[in-house]
């Protein structure tokens, strides 16, 4: 089979395409979709990452900055419907 | 439904807890499960009154069955969508034709409207705008023809027949 | 190699397409809401895929457990809850920003709504949902 680095290395491309909305993004709400969508897959690698070093301790960081994104995304949702 | 007695409530959080507790720790050592029984019971006390309203008749064993059921048909939902998504993003025409569309709902409790909301969002081709009292407002990535007459109440009903219809008969088990 | 290694990596193989799938979809739709359309579905499915991979995958090498599987399950629930929730704030709040849909759209009911109920697009309590 292909093996752990192979995929790795072809989500964090996944999560470099995903910048160029960040940059390019006509509007605001664009550029924060974009983040959305990195902090979702990041949550996806740092899982793979925790089976790359082989320690399980790493899924409470994927499941921690889940949950860290979440409430970000949140407050930034809000805040830009005009109140916080 | 009536008043749920604060037993039947906080004995549902607890549970729901401990639940919880076993998933992320994932061990049966006696020392940790005890731990977590104590937490829960600590947790619960002070939280039962906006975790649940409707208490132990939650875990009714129809409504179990029924969110069983409601997992498989999700995501095989979830699946279709995705392919639907990858037609319309590979395609080089880009064919989409996107509106707002309104549908109404049957569903009374909160979470059930939560779930559905949630339930359309991750499904093909429409995404939740806004939910006010049954009205919801739907993003639509293909509008059918059938729901574009200048009569409202053949659209409403064309469009929840399309979009909420499929998810209602197993939610207004579930959650009522 | 046994059946829990080659089925985990099939399904963080499948991940990984949907998470390409849907940073495509990000940068070919034309408007907003259609790039939320393509986008948060497929990543929401391309995480499933690749934490669930994950933990059946660590079921089959020497250092796995069963506690990878209720693990990863947790984190895979979390992200299922949560991601709708909050592509739903985003699209809300690019509505109430005012970003006009794009040209091709055909039908507008939410305006409409909005006009006959008279509010300025503010619903008084928030959300709705929690």
């Amino acid at each position: 089979m292909i093996g752990i680095n192979v995929y790795l290395i072809l989500i964090a491309i996944a999560t470099l395409l995903s910048t160029y909305r960040v940059f390019r993004g006509p509007t605001a709400v664009d550029r924060l979709v974009a983040v959305d969508i990195m902090t979702t897959i990041t949550t996806g690698l740092m899982v793979l990452f925790a089976l790359y070093y082989r320690r399980m301790i790493f899924l409470d960081v994927a499941l921690v900055y889940a949950l860290l994104a979440f409430g970000g995304v949140i407050a930034f949702a809000r805040y830009m419907e005009g109140g916080l | 439904m009536g008043e749920v007695s604060k037993a039947s409530r906080y004995l549902y959080t607890v549970i729901i807890l401990f639940l919880i507790w076993l998933m992320l720790t994932a061990s049966l050592d006696p020392q940790e499960v005890g731990f977590g029984l104590l937490l829960s019971l600590i947790v619960a006390a002070f939280t039962y009154e906006i975790f649940t309203t409707g208490g132990l008749s939650n875990l009714h064993p129809r409504r179990i069955a029924y969110m069983l059921a409601y997992l498989p048909y999700f995501l095989w939902a979830m699946i279709m969508a995705n392919i639907d998504v990858a037609y319309r993003v590979l395609h080089p025409a880009r064919p989409i034709r996107p509106g707002i569309v309104h549908c109404k709902t049957v569903l009374k409790s909160d979470v059930g409207k939560l779930s559905l909301a949630n339930s359309i969002t991750l499904t093909p081709g429409t995404i939740t705008l806004d939910v006010d009292d049954d009205n919801y407002f739907i993003h639509w990535i293909w509008v059918p023809d059938e729901a574009l007459t200048g009569d409202e109440e053949e659209h409403v009903k064309v469009a929840s027949e399309n979009i909420t219809r499929p998810f209602e008969k197993f939610l207004k088990v579930i959650f009522g | 190699m046994n059946a829990f290694t080659v089925l985990g990596e099939l399904l963080v193989l499948l991940g990984t397409f949907f998470y390409f799938l849907s940073t495509l979809g990000l940068i070919r739709m034309p408007d907003v809401y259609n790039r939320m359309q393509t986008s948060t579905k497929s990543a929401t499915l391309g995480s499933l895929g690749v934490i669930a991979g994950v933990g059946i995958w660590a079921l089959g090498t020497d250092f796995g457990s069963a506690a990878w599987l209720t693990k990863t399950m947790a984190i895979a629930l979390f992200l299922l809850m949560t991601n709708p929730i909050s592509a739903h704030a985003l699209i809300r709040a690019a509505y109430k920003r005012g970003i006009p849909l794009w040209h091709g759209s055909v039908v507008d009911k939410y305006a409409e709504y909005l006009e006959k109920s008279g509010g300025d697009g503010e619903t008084p309590e928030g959300g709705g949902e929690e």
